[in-house]
């Protein structure tokens, strides 16, 4: 796979820890994506996969370590060999720079899926109501739904509410996408036309982490493929390397049962 | 028994010879009713035979001057109290919730107080405040105070003990709603730069109204009850209104019902406008997908 290097990568995750009460759930965790590429992030549930990723845009606060984008330290300045936290105000402009995408598509359900898509341009990024609904309706047509942008949430299906939770994390034009299992709450059928729309999203460039038991979409899609269990990196490589010849024992028994 | 017998055959296929369904037959229902029904003409004869009740001048003072003001009162009084309480309630379960130990221990004892010392006491004391602090303001550096008893007029005593005593209830009501909102919404919203009195504007209050509607219509049904307590520090409601009136001309009873019948007109008036709303937020964002009727508990 193509591995484009230039200088620093996009997204750095450098020992990071992170504990809830007693039960640590990342314990050291690196990484790192660069521009252009899209890492697949598989592992057992519990491993901390998710939270590495909730991380990232600091939706969990992190115990110790760095997460970086584009080099500048998310949600924390270095001061004195110490970290501290930023204001809120600092940090919601840094999320804004990150698109997310949920398990549960969490579109808001109040309002229409135009709305939805132009609520954070025009409320955070302070974007003329006439230039975010353009753009808005751009996006709904890249992941087919132009002719929904009416609709209420609760009038789509499962497949096409992830669609529209994908536009409107593209609406704030984030340099970074970060999917948090997107197929693993919708009807088998379904999952095919987001992974088609996240497809697309990789081909135009997009710089991606995805959290996913789709090892198929991994395959095809993904230029790195990072193996976690327990709180750890365990291995991370092209996905030829990790997914056909893992060079770990942990990573070969998860294959089995998942292939 | 034929709507039985038609629905059988209607959805029974062509040549079944199954019996048509009876319904269980509540037999006693029927007496009952009969016995309510005897019971009720019964009510309405003594009451229009007994002149005590002097139904004449009961209607005589329903379209009153005095009486129409004291209702508008009361109306513009219980509007003013929920306005503010529910600001108030918003602020008191915005802070409830707050990661600062200081503002949520703030809340709760706010709450322990307020819900704690019943209403009527609380309004006399709003109203003999000027016998705990002859002047106000009380405290700080002074540069100019003013009676405390040219401030506290019985609507400034009215509206404090109303308000204050109400915002701890609704508070309670908007924190459930609140709470109701899914993890997911504030998560989608955070990732979306939003700060949090953004998202709790543009997305979680949107939401919670339809767990904090209902309930305050329930609360504004009570409170134009409840202003009623105004009456003891001579605040000229619907109820103190009439309490003038037969104080000078001792048609007490009738006086009383034509009380009775303006509350009980407001109180159909609030019930029919709260199912209405009810409704309108039940039916909102459109038709579920896939579902008939939805319905929402």
């Amino acid at each position: 796979m193509t591995t484009k290097t230039n200088g620093t990568p996009l997204l750095s995750i450098e020992g990071v820890w992170k504990s809830f009460g007693d039960l640590p759930v990342l314990r050291g965790v690196d990484l790192t994506i660069d521009a252009g590429e899209v890492t697949c992030v598989l592992g057992p549930s519990g491993s901390g996969k998710s939270t590495m990723l909730r991380c990232v845009n600091h939706i969990e606060r992190v115990d110790r370590g760095y997460v970086r984008v584009g080099g500048e330290l998310i949600g924390y300045r270095e001061e004195g060999g110490k970290l501290f936290e930023l204001s809120e105000r600092a940090i919601c402009h840094q999320r804004s720079a990150i698109g997310m995408v949920f398990q549960q598509f969490n579109l808001f359900p109040h309002m229409t899926v135009l709305e939805n898509v132009v609520e954070a341009p025009i409320r955070v990024q302070k974007v003329a109501r006439e230039a975010a609904s353009a753009r808005a309706r751009d996006l709904l047509g890249r992941v087919g739904l132009l002719a929904k942008a009416d609709a209420y949430p609760r009038q789509l299906s499962g497949g096409q509410q992830q669609r529209v939770a994908i536009a409107r994390a593209l609406a704030t034009q984030p340099r970074l996408m970060l999917f948090d299992e997107p197929t693993s709450a919708l009807d088998p059928e379904l999952v095919g036309e987001v992974l088609e729309t996240m497809r697309a999203l990789a081909q135009d460039g997009m710089t991606m982490m995805v959290v996913t038991h789709e090892i198929g979409f991994a395959r095809e899609v993904a230029d790195a493929v990072v193996f976690m269990d327990d709180g750890v990196v365990v291995e991370s490589g092209p996905p030829a390397a990790v997914l056909d010849a893992p060079a770990h024992e942990r990573t070969r028994s998860f294959l089995r049962k998942v292939l | 028994m034929t709507v039985a017998a038609e629905a059988g055959s209607s959805t029974a296929p062509a040549g079944t010879t199954t019996p048509p369904v009876v319904p269980v037959r509540h037999r006693w229902r029927t007496v009952a009713a009969v016995a309510v029904g005897v019971a009720v003409v019964l009510a309405v004869q003594a009451a229009a035979r007994n002149h005590n009740f002097q139904w004449s001048v009961v209607f005589k003072y329903l379209v009153d001057g005095r009486i129409l003001a004291g209702l508008r009162t009361t109306i513009v009084l219980t509007a003013a109290t929920m306005a503010g309480a529910s600001a108030l309630g918003l602020v008191l379960a915005v802070m409830r919730q707050s990661e600062s130990r200081l503002l949520s221990g703030l809340s709760t004892v706010y709450l322990w107080l307020f819900r704690g010392v019943p209403l009527l006491v609380q309004l006399l004391i709003w109203f003999n405040f000027s016998a705990l602090f002859p002047r106000v303001p009380f405290g700080g550096p002074v540069l100019a105070s003013v009676a405390t008893n040219s401030v506290i007029s019985p609507w400034v005593a009215a509206l404090l003990a109303l308000i204050l005593n109400e915002a701890a209830y609704m508070a309670e009501i908007i924190r459930a709603g609140l709470l109701s909102v899914d993890r997911g919404q504030h998560e989608a919203a955070q990732a979306l730069g939003m700060h949090r009195g953004l998202a709790l504007r543009r997305i979680v209050i949107p939401q919670a109204l339809r767990v904090i509607l209902p309930p305050t219509g329930n609360e504004t049904i009570n409170m134009l009850k409840y202003t009623t307590l105004v009456s003891v520090i001579g605040f000229s409601d619907l109820l103190y209104s009439g309490q003038l009136i037969y104080g000078q001309t001792f048609e007490t009873i009738p006086i009383l019902i034509t009380v009775s019948i303006w509350y009980l007109v407001v109180v159909s008036l609030l019930t029919v406008a709260q199912g209405a709303l009810e409704r309108r937020i039940n039916n909102r964002y459109g038709p579920a997908r896939g579902s008939r009727t939805q319905r929402h508990a």
